[in-house]
C-alpha cells in the first residue's frame, strides 16, 4: 500500500519531469545550448493555460505549447542564434532571458498563485484494492507515454527525425550533405519550447501556477538530462522515471535528506558515466 | 577667552536651535517600506504595500499634523538585498521609521543593523518567536503576531471543543512552520491530545503526494503552510480523496484572504485561527474591506492588515508626541505604548516585549455571497504572545523547532 502509491507518486511525477526534460534534453543534444529559460517556458506555459481555460482543458493546453513554441521560434531566430558557439554568453543569455519572463508574467498575473482546475472527468480519485489514487496523474502517466511514442516516431521514423538525429551527431557533416541545419534549429527550438509550453499546462492542476515555479523546475529538469544523457529520448525517460522515484522516496523514507539524495545520483552518473545513461560519447 | 570662530559657531547654532522645531514641523517625516515586488513572494510584498498606502491615503499623506513621505524599496525577497535596502532606506533616503518586511528571514537579517542605527523598526508581517522574545532590540515592535500566537489558542479549541485525540501534523520546513507547529502542540497535548505525527515538507516541494500518502488516519490533521503552499496542499489533499474523510486544522496563513481567493470547494470546513478575518463584524473593518476590494477586488488578508496596524501605530505613537518624530527615544516610548481601539482586527496592544496582546479568532472556512471567507467562531480576547504561560518559564525553554516543545 505505502509503496505502491510511493510508485504511483513517482511515475507521476515522473511524468511531469519527462514532458518538460525532452524539450530540454532535444534543444541540447542538437544545439549544444543549455536553455536556461526552460523553466521559465514551463511557467508560461502554465499560465497561459490558466488563461486560456475558457476554451476546455485540452484547448488550453494547446493554446498553451503553440504559444510557447512561437515564442521558442522567435528567441532562437533573434537571440539564441546569436550566441552560438559561445556558452557564457548562452548561458548569461538564457538566465537573463528566465528573468525576464518570470517578470513578465509576475506584471501579467500577479503574484498571487493560480490554481487551475483538472478537466471535469478527470477530478477525484480512483480506487482500487485499498489503494487510492487521484485520477488525473494516472492520465497525465499516460500522456506521458503517449508523448514519449509520440516523439519517438518522430526522430526515429520521419526524415525530420533523421536530419536531427544526424545533425545531433555531427553537425558539421550534416550541413555538408545538404540538411538546413539553420531550420532545423529553429524547428528543435520550437519543439522544445511547445513541449515545455504543454509540460506547464498539464502539471499545473497538480502544481498550480505561482512566481518561482520556473526556478524550482529548472534544476530537476538538468537532472534528468545529466542522468538520462544529452539528447536522448529514452535517456529522458529513464532520468525522469529515476529523479521521481528518488525524490518521492526520497522524501517519504529520509525527508531530512530529501534534497542531497536526489544529487547522489547525478553525482555517481557524473563520475562513473559522464554522457549519461543513454548519452553517446560526443565525437 | 573664546575665539572668534568658536563665537560664531556657537551663535549659529543657537539661532538655529531656536528655529529648529519651528522648522521640524514643515519637514515630511520619511517613512520607508521595504517590501518584495519580485520573485516567489511578490505577492505578499504587494498586499503589504496595499494596506499601509490604503493608511495613508484615508489621512490624506499626513499624520499628526505632518506630511508623510513614503519610500519604497524591493528586497526581493533575499536577506541580503534586504540589508543592502535597510541601509540605503537610511543611510541614502533618510527615513526615521522603517516598516516591514514580508519574511522572518528578512527581519532578522536587518534587525541588528536597525538597532545599531537605532532606527524605529515597525515589524507588520514577520512572525519569528524570538524577535520578541528572545532576541530583543529596543527599537522594534511588531504589529502581526509570533508564530505561535494563534496557535496556542487553536490546539486547546481543537483539543476542548473538537474534541480530537490523534492528530497529524503536516508544515512547511522552516522556522514559521516549526514555530507555529510547535506552538499548537504544546497547548493540543496540555489539554490532553497527542501529535501522532509531523510531517516536515520542503518549503519548495513540488508535489505533497508523498507526504499525503503518509498521513494515516487521525481524527484530523494540522496543516501550517505559507503563500502558495497552502493552496497546492488543500488541492492535493482533496485530490487523494481525504477530504471529507479527515477533517483539516489551518494556520492562520494556510488559509488567508491573501490566497482564499484562489482555492475552490478544498478549503471548506477547514478550522483556523488568526488575528484577523476579513469576515469579522464592526465597522471598521466593513470600511477596510470595502475600501481594499474596491482596489483589488478580492479580500484582504494577513499582509494587508499587518501593514494598516503598523499605520494605526505609526498615527498613535505619532499624535502621543506631537509629531516630533525626531525625539526618538520619545517616539519609541510612546510606540510601545500605544493602544488601538479602532483598527479592523479588533483592539490590540503591545506587551512589555514589543508584540501585540490582540484578539485571536477560531475560524471557519465557508463560502457565503459566492466567495470564500473564514467565518469566525470564537473569540479568544487579548491573547499574548505566551498564552497563558508565564513570560519568565517561556522565555526559559528553548525556542520552539522541530524537536518537540518543552512543557510547562
Amino acid at each position: 500500500m505505502f509503496w505502491i502509491n510511493g510508485f504511483l507518486n513517482s511515475f507521476a511525477f515522473g511524468a511531469i519531469l519527462f514532458l518538460l526534460a525532452v524539450g530540454f534534453s532535444l534543444i541540447f543534444g542538437l544545439m549544444r545550448v543549455a536553455n536556461l529559460a526552460h523553466g521559465a517556458l514551463f511557467m508560461l506555459g502554465g499560465y497561459i493555460a490558466t488563461s486560456a481555460v475558457g476554451l476546455g482543458f485540452a484547448g488550453a493546453v494547446l493554446v498553451a505549447g503553440a504559444a510557447c513554441a512561437v515564442f521558442g521560434g522567435i528567441l532562437e531566430r533573434t537571440l539564441i542564434r546569436r550566441l552560438a558557439g559561445r556558452e557564457l554568453a548562452q548561458v548569461l543569455g538564457t538566465l537573463g532571458l528566465a528573468f525576464i519572463i518570470a517578470d513578465q508574467c509576475l506584471l501579467v498575473w500577479s503574484g498571487d498563485p493560480i490554481a487551475q482546475p483538472a478537466p471535469e472527468a478527470l477530478r477525484g480519485a480512483v480506487g482500487f484494492g485499498g489503494i487510492v489514487f487521484p485520477a488525473y496523474r494516472l492520465a497525465l502517466v499516460a500522456l506521458a507515454l503517449v508523448a514519449f511514442v509520440g516523439i519517438w516516431a518522430l526522430v526515429e521514423r520521419t526524415t525530420l527525425g533523421a536530419r536531427i538525429r544526424a545533425a545531433v551527431d555531427d553537425r558539421e557533416m550534416a550541413r555538408a550533405m545538404g540538411i538546413p541545419v539553420s531550420r532545423l534549429f529553429t524547428t528543435v527550438f520550437c519543439l522544445g519550447a511547445g513541449l515545455a509550453g504543454i509540460g506547464g499546462a498539464l502539471a499545473a492542476p497538480i502544481m498550480s501556477v505561482y512566481p518561482g515555479l520556473d526556478s524550482e523546475m529548472l534544476p530537476l529538469a538538468l537532472l534528468v538530462v545529466i542522468l538520462g544523457g544529452i539528447g536522448s529520448l529514452t535517456g529522458a525517460l529513464a532520468g525522469s522515471l529515476v529523479i521521481g522515484l528518488v525524490y518521492t522516496f526520497g522524501q517519504m523514507l529520509l525527508p531530512d535528506l530529501a534534497y542531497v539524495i536526489l544529487f547522489l545520483p547525478m553525482v555517481v552518473v557524473l563520475a562513473v558515466r559522464p554522457q549519461g545513461f543513454f548519452g553517446r560519447q560526443a565525437a | 577667552m573664546i575665539s572668534r570662530r568658536g563665537f560664531l559657531g556657537a551663535t549659529a547654532a543657537a539661532v538655529s536651535y531656536g528655529a529648529l522645531p519651528a522648522m521640524a514641523q514643515q519637514q515630511p517625516i520619511r517613512v520607508g517600506m521595504l517590501t518584495i515586488k519580485s520573485g516567489a513572494l511578490a505577492a505578499g510584498g504587494r498586499q503589504m504595500e496595499d494596506g499601509f498606502r490604503l493608511f495613508l491615503r484615508e489621512r490624506g499623506d499626513r499624520v499628526a499634523g505632518r506630511p508623510v513621505e513614503f519610500i519604497v524599496a524591493d528586497t526581493g525577497g533575499q536577506p541580503a538585498l534586504a540589508k543592502t535596502r535597510a541601509q540605503e532606506l537610511v543611510q541614502r533616503s533618510g527615513v526615521q521609521v522603517v516598516v516591514g518586511p514580508v519574511a522572518a528571514f528578512e527581519a532578522l537579517a536587518i534587525n541588528d543593523y536597525l538597532q545599531e542605527a537605532e532606527i524605529p523598526f515597525l515589524c507588520c508581517s514577520a512572525a519569528a518567536e524570538d524577535l520578541t522574545q528572545r532576541r530583543l532590540n529596543p527599537w522594534f515592535v511588531r504589529t502581526s503576531s509570533t508564530s505561535a500566537q494563534p496557535c496556542h489558542p487553536l490546539g486547546d479549541y481543537v483539543a476542548r471543543e473538537l474534541k480530537y485525540k490523534k492528530i497529524v501534523a503536516i508544515a512547511d520546513d522552516f522556522a514559521f512552520g516549526q514555530e507555529q507547529t510547535s506552538g499548537f502542540q504544546r497547548t493540543f497535548e496540555a489539554a490532553g491530545g497527542t501529535l501522532v505525527k509531523k510531517l516536515w515538507a520542503p518549503l519548495n516541494v513540488a508535489d505533497y503526494g508523498s507526504y499525503i500518502s503518509q498521513i494515516g488516519e487521525p481524527d484530523a490533521v494540522f496543516a501550517a503552510f505559507a503563500g502558495a503552499n497552502g493552496l497546492r496542499f488543500l488541492r492535493q489533499y482533496s485530490e487523494y480523496g481525504l477530504k471529507g474523510k479527515i477533517p483539516l486544522i489551518g494556520s492562520m496563513t494556510t488559509v488567508d484572504e491573501g490566497v482564499l481567493h484562489s482555492m475552490g470547494d478544498e478549503a471548506i470546513g477547514i478550522i483556523s485561527a488568526g488575528w484577523y478575518s476579513a469576515a469579522l463584524p464592526g465597522e471598521a473593518n466593513a470600511r477596510f474591506v470595502d475600501a481594499l476590494r474596491k482596489q483589488t477586488g478580492v479580500d484582504p488578508g494577513f499582509y494587508s492588515e499587518g501593514a494598516y496596524s503598523a499605520g494605526l501605530a505609526l498615527e498613535a505613537a505619532l499624535k502621543a508626541v506631537d509629531g516630533k518624530i525626531e525625539d526618538k527615544q520619545a517616539f519609541m516610548n510612546a510606540l510601545r505604548k500605544v493602544d488601538i481601539k479602532d483598527d479592523p482586527r479588533g483592539p490590540w496592544r503591545l506587551d512589555a516585549y514589543g508584540n501585540p496582546i490582540e484578539n485571536i479568532y477560531i475560524r471557519k472556512t465557508e463560502r457565503r455571497d459566492g466567495r470564500l471567507m473564514n467565518t469566525v467562531i470564537k473569540t479568544y480576547e487579548n491573547v499574548s504572545q505566551f498564552w497563558t504561560y508565564k513570560p519568565e518559564a517561556f522565555l526559559a525553554a528553548p525556542v520552539y523547532s522541530r524537536s518537540e516543545p518543552t512543557r510547562l
